[in-house]
């Protein structure tokens, strides 16, 4: 069954309370509409945009986390990216990085490409990070609750993943203007 | 990122008569250049450097080459000096993290890259990427050099300033025999 358009929040309404509730932590954000919409929502230095390098989100934010310790570093990422990617689930639950948070908004589909399906209707990705060693894995359907659970991933020894059921809906978000070289000195300075 | 070229001076003229590098001069090495961060998957030609990588708690294994990059470039970002080790398969893992990650964001890595099937000589998976590599590289625009004992202290200035200056993944290619494996 596939979520269907107003019984689950949009992903930009997801990342509208996600940002919320942050403040200056290191973000990494997917390729494609996460990254367009979170830039739309509230564009801050932290953020680091990707354009491409589809399934490395995570990859680049364990870098991050691995080198700045004392910093808690969250991911924005999707179920295609996730599927992509999904070695590094196993990395990150075999290493643990206490200060590693992994947002996955799970659309069901290649969003930017034409909402071809992609197969996390029948993959639970919150399962498959809980069986590859993330501490706190949960999967949320609503903003009350993906807040409180968020909120409490932030108090929390990681890695944790908030796997977060969005509709189809992409926001009205155009490309990000930001040059590629000035977004790895903008980051680079605001997470120094 | 400054490279001291004295230290690996007298450690590698030390193995001069071997005219092999020994995996813990060629970490140190690094190490002097100031790479701080490894990570990579394994190949038999990098395994009495990783192995040493390992002994000083150097070592972050990945479980795929594009992930090693990726890893790379966050740390990179959060003020580390990089290394990734792997096979040059991997090249081939890892080609869409390098084009569309690494050199349009000017992310700098240092690619420690075994050259499996150089001069035809290796099980038929390596041959055709061991004939192609450089030429491969060369088309990615990735500046790369061989690593040999004679050339070592030019190799390693070569690879740091190019760090440096061009702000993007170089790549230095072991071939087998260079420095010292895990079985010599």
């Amino acid at each position: 069954m596939r979520p269907e358009q107003g019984t689950l929040i949009s992903r930009a309404q997801a990342i509208a309370a996600l940002l919320e509730l942050l403040t200056d932590q290191p973000v990494i954000i997917c390729n494609g509409f996460p990254s367009r919409e979170a830039h739309k929502i509230a564009d801050r230095p932290t953020h680091f945009y990707m354009i491409g390098s589809m399934g490395n989100a995570p990859a680049i934010a364990l870098g991050v986390a691995l080198a700045k310790p004392n910093k808690q570093v969250i991911t924005f990422d999707g179920d295609g990216n996730v599927l992509m990617g999904m070695g590094t689930l196993a990395t990150v639950g075999a290493l643990k990085p206490k200060n590693f948070i992994h947002v996955v908004f799970d659309n069901e589909v290649y969003g930017t490409t034409g909402n071809q399906p992609t197969i996390s209707n029948v993959v639970p990705l919150e399962k498959v990070a809980k069986a590859a060693g993330y501490v706190n894995v949960e999967r949320v359907r609503d903003r009350d609750d993906l807040v409180y659970e968020f909120k409490d991933m932030l108090k929390k020894d990681g890695p944790s993943m908030l796997l977060i059921k969005v509709n189809e809906f992409a926001e009205d978000a155009g490309r990000i203007l930001h040059e590629p070289p000035d977004l790895t000195k903008r980051f680079m300075k605001a997470i120094e | 990122m400054a490279y001291n070229a004295r230290a690996f001076l007298i450690r590698a003229t030390v193995k001069e008569e071997e005219a092999m590098i020994d995996s813990d001069a060629f970490v140190q090495a690094m190490q002097d250049m100031g790479v701080n961060f490894f990570t990579g998957v394994p190949d038999s030609i990098l395994g009495g450097i990783i192995a040493e990588l390992m002994d000083r708690r150097l070592y972050t294994p990945a479980v795929r080459e594009d992930e090693a990059v990726a890893m790379a470039a966050g740390a990179y970002m959060a003020g580390k000096i990089p290394a990734v080790l792997m096979q040059n398969s991997g090249l081939g893992t890892s080609l869409n993290t390098l084009i569309s990650l690494n050199m349009i964001y000017r992310q700098p890595c240092i690619l420690i890259v075994s050259w499996r099937g150089q001069g035809g000589k290796d099980a038929p998976e390596h041959l055709v990427m061991g004939e192609v590599m450089p030429q491969f590289l060369d088309t990615m625009k990735i500046p790369h050099r061989t690593l040999t004992e004679k050339t070592a202290l030019e190799d390693f200035k070569w690879v740091a300033e190019t760090f440096m200056k061009q702000r993007i993944p170089v790549a230095l290619f072991i071939t087998k025999g260079v420095v010292k494996g895990l079985h010599p």
